[in-house]
């Protein structure tokens, strides 16, 4: 299934001010694939995602979409081409309606003219979003807000999806909906690249696996493999 | 009954100025609300607008209000071409450099208006500029009723700007989430120099009301930039009904309290009600 690389990250560098939060960073993610991105608070996961974005540039290496090199691109063009991030603490509009923020994740070019479909098939991942078109987005509970901000995340009609800790604060009854969306999302042909903390999930959901440490990545592979690696029984399980 | 045939024309009156108080605070609230800028130029660009409008009319013999055929889309060129190019540069320093930016805006306007237009007293003065009607006992200047109009008419579709058009949306989630804005492909620049062209629009329709109704000179803007900012105080920030209520609310407070303590204190007491405003209620009668 999986074919050539979709997103090619390159022994990137990247500075926060002097502070050098990416170290020789490289990453692949092939179309169709689930990768996750695994590593405890602040070795750099959502540094690397913002980098991907173009919120943040490297400083060394590149960063290729679609074999086009974006390492210097603003955020606006780089949603065009087809990567979306989906931040850490959902960042939904909360003074403008559910359709509203649904709408707004439309605003690029490309996607404008698919509205309609996108509209209709984030509908169909998430019902609750219909019902609730009309309310405030800030009246959701925190699961629905997810929803709502991976739903406008699929309206920018993406090919990668960046998760930037999809799981933070929500119940487990709430995340397996959540996966279960994660997963015909991928049926629908959208390559996810997700970050997160909770590693014995991700590692069940995706087929590969980066873990990163104080900025580097320190170990991948596919998750099976990486599953029986000593190293992260130790670092993440406590065994 | 002799009271109340006193009192109705203040509060008339009132009410009609603070739509043009409205009028003047839109455009500030505005920016305020997208960028989180105190444009303190706003004053100045309202009345470089008046001036434009007085142009129009005395060298080329063009109506004030149809004058704005020309007025809006100047202003609005001045204020892209100043976001786009001044403040979006300013805002990578920081916000203390977008304040000395919009101050030397200020300065540079009123001293252009001075060399060209003088330093004397001017006013919008068009045929219809002195008719007034009578409704009741409460006879009522026509410029008054355009003024109150007129910011029905820019509130009216600044709302639907807002709510129907992708810029408008954009606009609106660009002052709730910056960095939201940019991940849904949101080009944040052009959006600020958008939603500040747009402030200048009303900077120009402002002018125009405000010429029709009081004297102006070079210098006049930096009253209006303290009434338009404590009518954004009373309001509530980022609220098109509040900036309304908060300009009627002046401007009852001015016609009150002349009628009552005399025309030396009209202002004062506008100003004692923004402090208890600002003391019982920051956000603003409609803040949120």
């Amino acid at each position: 299934m999986p074919q050539k690389a979709l997103l090619k990250v390159s022994n990137i560098d990247v500075f926060h001010g002097t502070f050098q939060a990416l170290w020789d960073v490289s990453l692949i993610v092939k179309r169709g694939e689930i990768v996750a991105l695994i590593g405890a608070n602040a070795s750099g996961k959502s540094t690397l995602l913002n980098a991907i974005s173009g919120l943040v540039h490297p400083a060394k290496g590149s960063i290729e979409f679609e074999g086009r090199n974006i390492s210097a691109l603003d955020p606006f063009q780089i949603v065009t081409f087809g990567i979306s991030q989906i931040p850490e603490g959902r960042r939904i509009f909360p003074n403008m309606s559910v359709l509203d923020n649904l709408i707004i994740g439309s605003y690029n070019r490309k996607a404008r003219s698919k509205r309609e479909q996108n509209l209709k098939m984030v509908y169909e991942l998430f019902p609750i979003l219909k019902e609730r078109k009309n309310q405030l987005a800030k009246t959701l509970s925190g699961g629905e807000q997810q929803m709502l901000a991976l739903g406008r995340g699929l309206m920018s009609a993406p090919k990668l999806l960046l998760l930037d800790e999809m799981s933070l604060g929500l119940a487990p009854i709430v995340l397996n909906d959540l996966y279960k969306a994660l997963r015909e999302i991928r049926e629908r042909g959208i390559t996810i690249l997700l970050v997160e903390q909770n590693v014995r999930r991700s590692l069940k959901e995706a087929d590969r696996a980066y873990i990163m440490e104080v900025g580097r990545v320190v170990l991948s592979g596919d998750v099976a493999k990486l599953r029986e690696e000593e190293e992260v029984k130790k670092a993440y399980f406590g065994v | 009954m002799e009271v109340l045939a006193g009192l109705s024309t203040p509060i008339v009156f009132g009410i009609l100025l603070g739509g043009l108080y409205t009028l003047i605070a839109l455009g500030l609230s505005l920016v305020f609300g997208v960028m989180k800028v105190i444009n303190v130029a706003h004053g100045d660009l309202v009345i470089f607008g008046s001036y434009l409008a007085y142009a129009a009319m005395t060298m080329l013999g063009i109506d004030p209000i149809l004058s704005l055929v020309m007025g809006i889309p100047i202003l609005f060129a001045i204020g892209f071409g100043i976001q786009k190019f001044l403040l979006n540069r300013a805002f990578t320093i920081s916000l203390d450099a977008v304040l000395l930016v919009c101050f030397g805006i200020s300065i540079i306007f009123q001293n252009f208006c001075q060399i060209i237009w003088t330093p004397f007293s001017r006013g919008l003065r068009p045929p219809y500029g002195l008719e007034s009607f009578s409704v009741g006992v409460v006879n009522i200047p026509l410029v008054y009723l355009l003024d109150f109009v007129a910011a029905l008419v820019v509130m009216l579709f600044l709302r639907e700007f807002l709510r129907r058009t992708y810029l408008g949306k954009a606009i609106n989630a660009a002052s709730q989430d910056t960095k939201a804005a940019h991940l849904m492909g949101i080009n944040t620049g052009r959006v600020y120099a958008f939603a500040f062209a747009i402030a200048m629009a009303f900077a120009a329709i402002a002018g125009v009301f405000l010429g029709l109704t009081y004297p102006f000179t070079p210098t006049s803007g930096v009253s209006f930039l303290i009434i338009a900012f404590g009518v954004v105080i009373v309001g509530g920030l980022g609220s098109i009904l509040g900036t309304l209520i908060g300009g009627m609310v002046f401007g009852l407070a001015q016609t009150l309290g002349g009628y009552f303590l005399g025309a030396v204190a009209q202002m004062l007491v506008a100003y004692i009600l923004v402090f208890v405003i600002l003391a019982v209620r920051p956000q603003g009668i409609f803040g949120r």
